[in-house]
């Protein structure tokens, strides 16, 4: 049984390993997405996430599926935790189980830039110095086209 | 009646996580611009749009009941 999940409880790494696992698997990749103290010079205290969560897990959702798609046979789970995280803590969890390793990489790869591309989790961080949401209305992060990448609707 | 949701940034600009609204039969576009006029802080221009949890286009008409949230540039991972 995989996960699609936002949740605001501290993720279980095994628990989503495990739910990927099956017997065509030859390969589990995971990835492990962690609070990050130094950007640059810029020094992070803590950072607080919040989702649309009934939506974003419909879109970790889609991305299993797109995954399947891309590399039949990988199975995907993935969660992400919202709420106010401390350095290192983690944030979000990835575990893809494909027949053979080579998919397992890149479908893992392919997860995380989908979640920065098309699920509606923001990031605010708490710098030493000030407060900023990420890629918000400062527009560092602007949709090229007026949505997201792949969007075709 | 129609929902309409505020996240991250624009929700503090906006001082309110969801307002009802009365708006039915315009178009995206057009519900943008009467929010960006009453709430001159707010900028939706950079923002997508999702109906019912699907992003929509632009040119999308609102319907009645629909739930239409604004989706700032997202920055989870």
């Amino acid at each position: 049984m995989t996960y699609f999940n936002i949740t605001s409880d501290e993720i279980n790494v095994n628990a989503v390993i495990d739910s990927v696992i099956h017997p065509e698997a030859g390969a589990i990749n995971s990835f492990i997405g962690t609070v990050r103290e130094f950007t640059g010079e810029k020094q992070t205290v803590s950072l607080q996430y919040e989702a649309y969560p009934s939506m974003a897990e419909k879109q970790l959702r889609r991305i299993g599926e797109e995954i399947n798609e891309k590399w039949p046979g990988v199975r995907t789970s993935i969660v992400h935790r919202v709420g106010k995280l401390q350095i290192s803590d983690i944030a979000v969890v990835i575990a893809v189980a494909s027949p053979h390793r080579a998919e397992s990489y890149d479908a893992s790869r392919y997860a995380i830039e989908r979640i920065k591309q098309i699920v509606p989790i923001w990031k605010k961080e708490y710098w030493v110095n000030g407060e900023e949401w990420v890629g918000d209305q400062l527009e560092k992060t602007p949709y090229p086209e007026g949505k997201p990448e792949g969007e075709t609707k | 009646m129609i929902t309409v949701l505020f996240f991250a940034g624009q929700q503090e600009l906006i001082g309110q996580e969801k307002v009802e609204r009365s708006e039915t039969n315009i178009s995206i576009a057009v519900l943008k611009k009467k929010l960006m006029d009453e709430y001159p802080k707010l900028s939706l221009t950079n923002t997508m749009t999702a109906i019912n949890e699907e992003y929509a286009e632009e040119d999308r008409l609102v319907k009645e009941n629909d739930v239409v949230a604004f989706i700032p540039p997202v920055s989870g991972g």
